[in-house]
């Protein structure tokens, strides 16, 4: 099915594709932010999860324990950070870039020797018949497990915020940790276990770069993504749904643009290369500007460190 | 003075103090800076291949230090400073993108020589160099004429600039020449190293019907994707990337870029050095034909080397006339050749070429 030169398909299979990595990496740094901690080192997460999740995948030729091991060394880099904002109370800020350098040199040294290497794929779901639906089958129906793991997760995040008891306590450590300790929740743990699952889906994130997208190692093959990340976090005013939307909006224009230059479209390149930056930024400000509050949704302790004694 | 002049002088003083009583013993520092990580096995690796055969064969007399993943910009100036108050006295800045923060840092700098890949700027203590990568395309669009069924070959191009144009025209002649049906499709990614926006540009041309991937960006990304597709060929660039040989990778353009760089610091060594330009080819050997995998035909192979040689002979020039420019206009008479001079400010695509320029 094409429109205009362009094949649908194709282009949502990209769509879906370019844009997983960054919507892992800004749904985990949603929940830390809304915990009340700016972690800067989402990019460092997500190459360590890319390096850890490619090596463990070639060694043991599954994708799965590539994906796994991505989670994990993504959690233990957001744990080290845990450590120096939480119980050290190192300024934050400085801690997060601190994270992103360790994690590029870092990854770096250990991935020596997986460049070239080919990574075992990761299968599409099985939809049997569904699949074979015109145009909604090869859309819906044709992607690997960890683009709709990603979508399950963004839901989950949603309610957890907006329905659960646990949400709201992550919620209110986030907007006021001195309230939320005088009412006895355990503020730094809280966080540390935000920080946790955000370190985690950076590092899904990650691998699925390295395993799935591009698929193979390179050395600071992120590029900026964890950036990305962190803006569409912003852009979506800390929520879960429009971090969805943003995600998808600038993967999907990096991924129109780069087919319509393919298409022989005689638009200057130049507004394509910049268009998912303009267009994600303007669509998003309309957003928050029709709800009216978008423009104070930090959470209010953001960035501020706590101590039980202050 | 204001406080950025004040602390220069005073470090500069500082250095000049702590290295002139040892200066007899002081091994000459040379610093590189590299635009993308050093294992991006392309460009920037092979930067480094000549950084390590300068340590290789000058042992203690030099001491060699590099800076990775310089984004071209304000912070390649900061970068370049950086490394001339630490002491280096010739700096390698082996990016196009790198030339004004180059020039800049040079005027305020002297005593200190740089060497700029792939610029034109000179001054007295700037050198440029650069290689001939147009005659490796060639030898790649004659590859790829004579393999291509879909008459569609997609090219991943990083910057709308002479060299990489060069690459695009020289490339598509040659296909063209051997097989009149061939289309270029050309991707514009903005960016020399962004695995992921590679692989995304190399996924747009497959799906647009191209079987033959060239590309002028870094990173060993389009080769991977081409090998997920299974039926796509595509050519090292930079470097050999022969861990994708023999399919999708059929041939490759390497940079071999130690000679020179051993005898540009052997002429630092003994005073000799003096500014200039370098465009090196086949001839030289700064231009290198990786081997010609078992993927592609016998008689096409032959065509491709007897093409190579020629090239090496200086028999053929990859730009011979009659050919026109895109628009239609005369660019080479019959048998006529360009210039270097012309060839490095190359702006505008050749005739046959559908997509439009980026200005």
């Amino acid at each position: 099915m094409t429109l205009g030169g362009i094949d649908i398909i194709v282009l949502t299979a990209t769509l879906m594709a370019a844009s997983t990595p960054v919507l892992l990496a800004a749904t985990g740094e949603l929940i830390a932010e809304k915990a009340g901690v700016l972690n800067l080192g989402v990019e460092g997460m997500m190459i360590m999860g890319a390096m850890a999740g490619f090596a463990v995948a070639v060694t043991t030729g599954s994708p799965v324990a590539g994906f796994l091991a991505g989670a994990v060394a993504g959690a233990l880099m957001a744990l080290l950070f845990a450590v120096l904002t939480q119980v050290l109370l190192s300024n934050q800020t400085a801690t997060g870039l601190a994270l992103t350098l360790f994690g590029l040199g870092l990854s770096a040294l250990f991935g020596k020797g997986y460049e070239g290497v080919r990574p075992p794929s990761t299968g599409k779901v099985p939809f049997g018949p569904l699949s074979e639906i015109p145009v909604i089958g090869p859309v819906l129906f044709s992607h690997d497990w960890v683009v709709y793991a990603s979508l399950i997760l963004v839901a989950v995040t949603w309610a957890f915020l907006r329905f659960t008891r646990a949400g709201l306590i992550l919620r209110a450590v986030g907007e006021s940790h001195d309230a939320a300790h005088a009412l006895g929740y355990r503020v730094i743990a809280v966080r540390i276990a935000a920080l946790a699952f955000g370190g985690a889906l950076a590092g899904l994130g990650g691998a699925y770069l390295s395993l799935v997208r591009v698929p193979q190692w390179t050395e600071g093959m992120t590029a900026g993504a964890g950036w990305i990340a962190l803006a569409i976090v912003v852009f979506a005013s800390w929520r879960a749904e429009r971090v969805l939307i943003g995600a998808y909006l600038f993967g999907g224009i990096t991924a129109l643009q780069l087919q319509l230059q393919a298409a022989g479209y005689a638009i200057p390149v130049h507004l394509l290369s910049m268009a998912p930056y303009v267009i994600t930024i303007v669509v998003l400000v309309i957003l928050s500007a029709i709800h009216r509050h978008g423009a104070q949704a930090a959470p209010a302790d953001l960035g501020r460190s706590f101590h039980a004694s202050a | 003075m204001n406080r950025r002049s004040f602390l220069t002088t005073t470090a500069a003083l500082a250095l000049a103090a702590t290295s002139l009583p040892a200066f007899a013993e002081e091994p000459l520092k040379v610093g590189f800076i590299y635009v993308g990580p050093v294992g991006d096995m392309g460009w920037s690796y092979q930067h480094d291949q000549g950084r390590q055969a300068i340590e290789a064969e000058y042992g203690d007399k030099v001491a060699t230090t590099f800076i990775e993943s310089v984004p071209e910009g304000p912070d390649a100036e900061r970068v370049l400073t950086q490394l001339a108050l630490e002491g280096n006295k010739l700096i390698f800045a082996t990016s196009f993108g790198y030339m004004d923060a180059v020039m800049n840092v040079a005027a305020k700098f002297p005593d200190v020589k740089f060497e700029h890949a792939t610029g034109y700027k000179t001054a007295d203590n700037v050198a440029v160099y650069d290689a001939k990568f147009f005659q490796g395309r060639a030898i790649q669009g004659t590859i790829a004429g004579r393999m291509t069924k879909s008459n569609k070959i997609g090219y991943i191009a990083s910057f709308p600039i002479p060299e990489v144009i060069q690459g695009i025209n020289s490339a598509y002649l040659h296909a063209k020449k051997v097989n009149p049906d061939v289309e270029m499709k050309v991707v514009w990614a903005y960016t020399w190293f962004d695995p992921a926006k590679e692989a995304d540009a190399a996924a747009a041309l497959i799906a647009e019907g191209v079987d033959v991937v060239m590309q002028h960006t870094d990173s060993t990304a389009p080769q991977a994707k081409a090998q997920e597709a299974g039926n796509v060929i595509t050519f090292g660039q930079a470097s050999d990337m022969s861990a994708f040989a023999p399919m999708p990778r059929v041939s490759s353009t390497i940079d071999n870029w130690a000679p020179y760089y051993v005898q540009r610091v052997g002429a630092m060594l003994d005073g000799t050095w003096g500014s200039g330009a370098t465009w090196g080819g086949i001839d030289t050997g700064m231009v290198e034909i990786g081997e010609i995998s078992s993927a592609v035909p016998e008689e096409v192979k032959a065509e491709a080397l007897a093409l190579k040689d020629a090239i090496a002979a200086g028999t053929y020039h990859p730009f011979t006339g009659p050919l026109n420019k895109q628009d239609g206009s005369a660019w080479l008479a019959e048998g006529e050749t360009p210039d270097d001079g012309a060839l490095a400010g190359m702006n505008f695509y050749v005739e046959g070429i559908t997509a439009e320029l980026p200005k």
